[in-house]
């Protein structure tokens, strides 16, 4: 019978009653008294020299507080990158300025050349309005490969030319080609990897505000991570030391990554607040999101599969452009490499494997993370490629992925990272189980009685969630540590309040982490509860992302609360005159071993609180416990996907009729949410393999600028709840950290885009389009009309 | 937006007056307009609210059997009251969502003729008589290029008068972001032939397939159109089809159309 409470129990998200009954507190819902509003007016060329800002008529115009250009930020630091890439010639990559207002050119449409601050909204944007600013519009460079030729326009005029980093990594070049020289066949593939926009459901919002009495900044804004915010902006943009700088991020609506970065808005609400000596507020339209949020994906590659006369594998090269943008947004420099790079073995053993990246600025929105950053880019591009290997060999591809996979952990890459512990044969037979593979023939059948084709496409992948050791990732140019921390809270009363790290932004913190102090302390969940997203507040953690939020701050957390329990049975044993290494503590309960002389919970608390029978010359009073938490390794996560599709050979269309996916998160804390957490990223994965497509034209404008032609996943998109199928009975728990827990925010976004594909691909095939070897996403009716008939 | 004055008239005759004035613009259910002025892409100093005038609501059967759909009546109301014609029933219940379907009325559709709309292929596939405040417009002389009407400046269409066909169907292929028709076909079948209209696909806007509309009447049946097909030169070319893809589907959704029609 399942559990009830603690871990491995499926309680109702406890947050969901006040953002289902709009009693959320987000943070477009903070008002400060006497806010003033922002409009940012933002270039509508992609590539221009500002000549001259005439900014004059707007000042005069009703309600206009303050106006700003990049001329008021020069003495402001720019807003930095997180993390220094280092090329395969031993050099830095290039860091071009990044402005908080455009300062002599604008370099994407969208790119902010003024600001003005109005008693209100509608003031400041019709004051914009007035604002006369003369651009000179240049050429834009949109395609990657148009932006490395020689003499191509260049984005910064200070840098040589629009490479940011040639990147290289894993096997040497000798051994690579040595392993290609001697395959029995060679599998290639070019593809696309297509630029996301994240689209959380809350668009972006900063609430500057200043106090004058004591010199103290506070931001409010929608950040995964307060405390990297307050950081960055406060040491290299704004120079306002941590203690007189609060970040606050709230409830905040969905990321997805977006916002993890340290974005313009956000410096200049914090910058302006003292400027106009009244808060300053912004939150973004819709339309200014698909603009100014940091886009995601983007990546064109060529990869290389070889393999021997029995059909191992015995070489990966890939050789992939990704797409900076125009500025190197905060984590934007680490996604192709380190987070795609040392994922690019799979869940094989290839001995050689070789990546190649080029990081290209061009004039549109900067590119960084979003959900899986890097991990989707690399597994699309391998179970791609292992596709087209089975099939042009002729052999069935779950067998091929089956005879590549790595079986004996721990296992060292040859791309740099070990895994600890996985079992992806386990994987792979649930999901043939829960597909029924061996019911696919009947069900093609009866697809093709209807006049449609019927796919199925498999996918194998692994992640690594988790991002750690701080002193590794800082060798690999990480700028910031990557622990996380927890503060354990008892009160007198026994009730307990955790200060955490990590940011909840739609992942259910509030109701999971109580679940293992529960669980550790043996008392109800619903004496605790959970404190994030004010750096006020929390110790100082770096946040969510990357699935790292139980792996990394629960570890912190569960550090914390054994030091709780370690004290807590001192205090017990002294109150029961026992020596504390005979205390046990057992549903809620301190008892002396082998006795039943016990006290409460609650008796220990107000003990420590109200210490008139106390041990004060042994153990200070109180009972509260920080502990920060830097793990040894990233966690493992994989998993084997397969997907069934309908294509419409008239139309186009593709039907995704049945979705399986058999994941390892080692162990769940609670079901419910780790399945939520699948259905999101696979319905984010079906959105990227079949509609999301940010487009621009050869002038760097913004096709796909709003929801009529950026098509977003919604449900009628994506299975019935009975054929979208998401198991985590797999389990083998992370070797490394207390709760074996893995991380599971990412793997559905991460699995299903090539499941999806290879369905695809898989359909047309049978329709004897045997001419179709790939098909770019978002696989659309369009191209796959196109792609069937040659065109 | 900017802002504008918004006047309520009730009745037709009220609307028509504030209407003359400059700057004035007609609101209908505001699914395009309101939009367009978040955007701040129109500057109406007045706004004539039609959605008090309760003459210009509801559906009623005519003296000649052609359903009168007023031009105030939301699609809601059409897809729930309209089942006399059920094609158009259908086509009503499957615009939008149902925040469109309750708030946009057919008068403005088909006054704004958004080229991927839904109603003018019904109407222009009906023969539908648009009937105005000051006259009566024939589809065929109605529909005159995107977002083009033969509607002059402060002109109302209170009235839609649909004959109703022995068969039809609409046949929608939806463009994946906006679900607007990327193409659109609504055949209906009369006693003295076949009309076909095509939305979504043309650079001219809502059009008549003659040669379709010639095979279906001699014989109403998909067969018919075995080798006949549109030119893509002329479609709508974007980021969701090209125009062959287009010229494609309209032979596509023709022929589903007749094979769905009832």
């Amino acid at each position: 019978m399942p559990k009830d409470h603690g871990i491995g129990a499926s309680p109702k998200r406890r947050e969901d009653v006040r953002f289902l009954t709009g009693a959320g507190n987000y943070t477009d819902d903070i008002n400060v008294h006497g806010q003033a509003y922002v409009h940012f007016l933002r270039s509508d060329v992609a590539h221009g020299t500002i000549k001259a800002i005439d900014t004059s008529a707007a000042e005069s115009m009703p309600g206009v507080v303050k106006i700003f250009t990049g001329a008021d930020f020069e003495g402001v630091g720019g807003l930095p990158c997180g993390w220094q890439v280092t090329d395969k010639h031993g050099e830095p990559m290039k860091e071009p300025a990044h402005p908080v207002l455009c300062q002599g050119k604008v370099r994407h449409v969208g790119d902010p050349i003024a600001a003005v601050v109005a008693d209100s909204l509608e003031e400041a944007r019709t004051a914009a309005e007035a604002i006369d600013v003369d651009i000179e519009e240049l050429p834009a460079v949109v395609d990657m490969g148009a932006a490395l030729e020689s003499g191509a326009t260049k984005v910064h005029d200070d840098l040589d030319d629009n490479l940011c980093y040639d990147w290289q990594f894993g096997t040497d070049t000798e051994t690579t080609d040595a392993a290609f020289a001697k395959a029995a066949h060679v599998t290639t593939l070019e593809l696309v990897n297509n630029r996301l926009v994240a689209n959380p459901m809350e668009p972006r919002v900063a609430v500057g505000d200043y106090s004058r009495a004591n010199d103290e900044h506070t931001l409010y804004t929608t950040s995964q991570n307060p405390h990297v915010i307050r950081l960055l902006m406060g040491a290299f943009v704004l120079g306002i030391p941590e203690h007189k700088l609060r970040v606050v991020a709230p409830d905040v609506g969905g990321g997805f990554g977006t916002k993890i970065f340290h974005y313009a808005e956000e410096a200049f609400c914090t910058f302006a607040a003292k400027a106009c000596n009244r808060p300053v507020k912004w939150t973004s339209t819709r339309s200014e999101a698909f603009m100014s949020d940091a886009h995601g994906r983007d990546h064109v590659t060529k990869i290389e599969l070889a393999l021997d006369a029995d059909n191992n594998f015995i070489g990966v090269r890939t050789d992939t452009k990704a797409n900076m943008g125009a500025y190197l947004s905060t984590f934007s420099s680490s996604v192709p490499t380190w987070l795609h790079g040392t994922l690019m073995a799979g869940n094989y053993k290839t001995p050689a494997v070789q990546v190649n990246v080029k990081a290209v600025f061009t004039n549109t929105v900067p590119v960084d993370a979003y959900r899986g950053a890097g991990r989707p880019e690399a597994t699309f591009q391998l179970e791609r490629v292992i596709d087209k290997a089975a099939r042009e060999l002729g052999v069935d591809p779950i067998a091929l992925r089956r005879q590549n996979f790595i079986t004996q952990f721990p296992y060292a890459t040859p791309v740099a990272v070990e895994y600890d512990t996985g079992d992806y044969e386990a994987t792979m037979a649930k999901m043939e189980e829960l597909m029924d593979i061996p019911g696919f023939a009947a069900r093609r059948a009866e697809s093709e009685k209807n006049g449609m084709l019927r796919g199925l496409g498999v996918n194998c992948f692994i992640e690594a969630c988790g991002i750690a050791p701080s002193n590794l990732v800082g060798q690999l140019g990480a700028r910031a540590g990557l622990y996380d921390a927890a503060t354990v809270r008892v009160n007198a009363t026994g009730s307990i309040s955790v200060m955490v790290g990590a940011h909840s932004h739609g992942q259910g913190h509030e109701t999971v982490f109580p679940q293992v102090v529960a669980e550790m302390l043996g008392i109800d969940e619903s004496m605790i509860d959970i404190v994030h997203g004010d750096t006020s507040k929390i110790p100082f953690g770096m946040g969510t992302y990357g699935s790292r939020s139980l792996a990394v701050c629960g570890s912190a957390m569960v550090r914390a609360t054994e030091k709780i329990i370690n004290k807590a049975k001192k205090i017990a044993g002294h109150l029961l005159e026992a020596s504390d290494s005979d205390i046990e503590l057992k549903d809620g309960q301190f008892t002396v071993a082998g006795t039943d002389k016990s006290v409460a919970w609650g008796d220990v608390t107000l003990a420590a609180y109200v210490p008139h029978n106390y041990p004060l010359e042994d153990i200070e009073p109180g009972l509260e416990e920080t502990a920060f938490y830097d793990p040894a390794n990233f966690t493992y996560p994989a998993g084997a996907y397969a997907c069934e599709v309908e294509v419409d050979p008239d139309t186009g269309k593709v039907t995704i009729e049945k979705f399986v996916s058999a994941d390892d998160f080692g162990n769940v804390v609670n079901p419910m949410i780790v399945e939520g957490q699948v259905h999101g990223g696979i319905a984010q994965g079906i959105g990227q393999a079949l509609l999301e497509n940010c487009a621009y034209d050869e002038n760097g404008q913004l096709l796909s600028a709003s929801y009529m032609d950026y098509a977003m996943p919604r449900a009628d998109d994506l299975p019935h709840m009975a054929d979208y199928v998401v198991d985590h009975s797999c389990q083998t728990p992370c070797t490394h950290n207390p709760l074996g827990v893995k991380g599971c925010g990412e793997a559905g976004a991460i699995g299903s885009p090539p499941t999806v594909v290879n369905a695809v691909i898989d359909a047309l095939h049978s329709g004897g389009h045997t001419h179709v070897s790939h098909i770019d996403m978002p696989v659309t009716p369009s191209r796959v009309w196109a792609a069937i008939n040659g065109q | 937006m900017y802002s504008f004055d918004i006047q309520r008239p009730s009745t037709v005759a009220d609307a028509v007056a504030a209407l003359a004035t400059d700057e004035a613009q007609p609101l209908g259910g505001g699914q395009t307009l309101i939009p367009t002025l978040k955007q701040r892409l129109a500057a109406p100093s007045v706004l004539v609210s039609l959605s008090g005038i309760a003459e210009m609501k509801g559906i009623c059967t005519g003296d000649d059997g052609s359903l009168c759909i007023g031009g105030g009546t939301t699609h809601a109301t059409v897809a729930a009251e309209a089942g006399a014609y059920l094609g158009l029933a259908s086509l009503a219940g499957n615009i939008g969502d149902p925040a469109v379907r309750n708030r946009g009325t057919i008068g403005g559709s088909l006054a704004n003729n958004d080229p991927s709309a839904c109603y003018p292929a019904a109407a222009l596939a009906s023969g539908a008589t648009i009937v105005t405040n000051s006259r009566e417009i024939a589809a065929d002389d109605y529909f005159q290029g995107m977002f083009a009407t033969a509607l002059e400046e402060g002109e109302i269409v209170t009235e839609v008068r649909f004959p109703v066909p022995e068969k039809s169907a609409y046949m929608k292929f939806e463009q994946p972001a906006s679900r607007f028709a990327l193409v659109g076909v609504f055949v209906a079948k009369y006693a003295d032939g076949v009309r076909v209209a095509v939305t979504g696909a043309s650079e001219e806007g809502v059009f008549r397939w003659s040669e379709a509309e010639a095979a279906l009447s001699s014989n109403f049946s998909a067969d018919a159109l075995e080798g006949l097909s549109v030119s893509g030169d002329g479609m709508i070319s974007d980021l969701h089809g090209s125009g062959a893809y287009r010229a494609h589907l309209v032979g596509v959704m023709t022929k589903r159309a007749v094979v769905a029609a009832r």
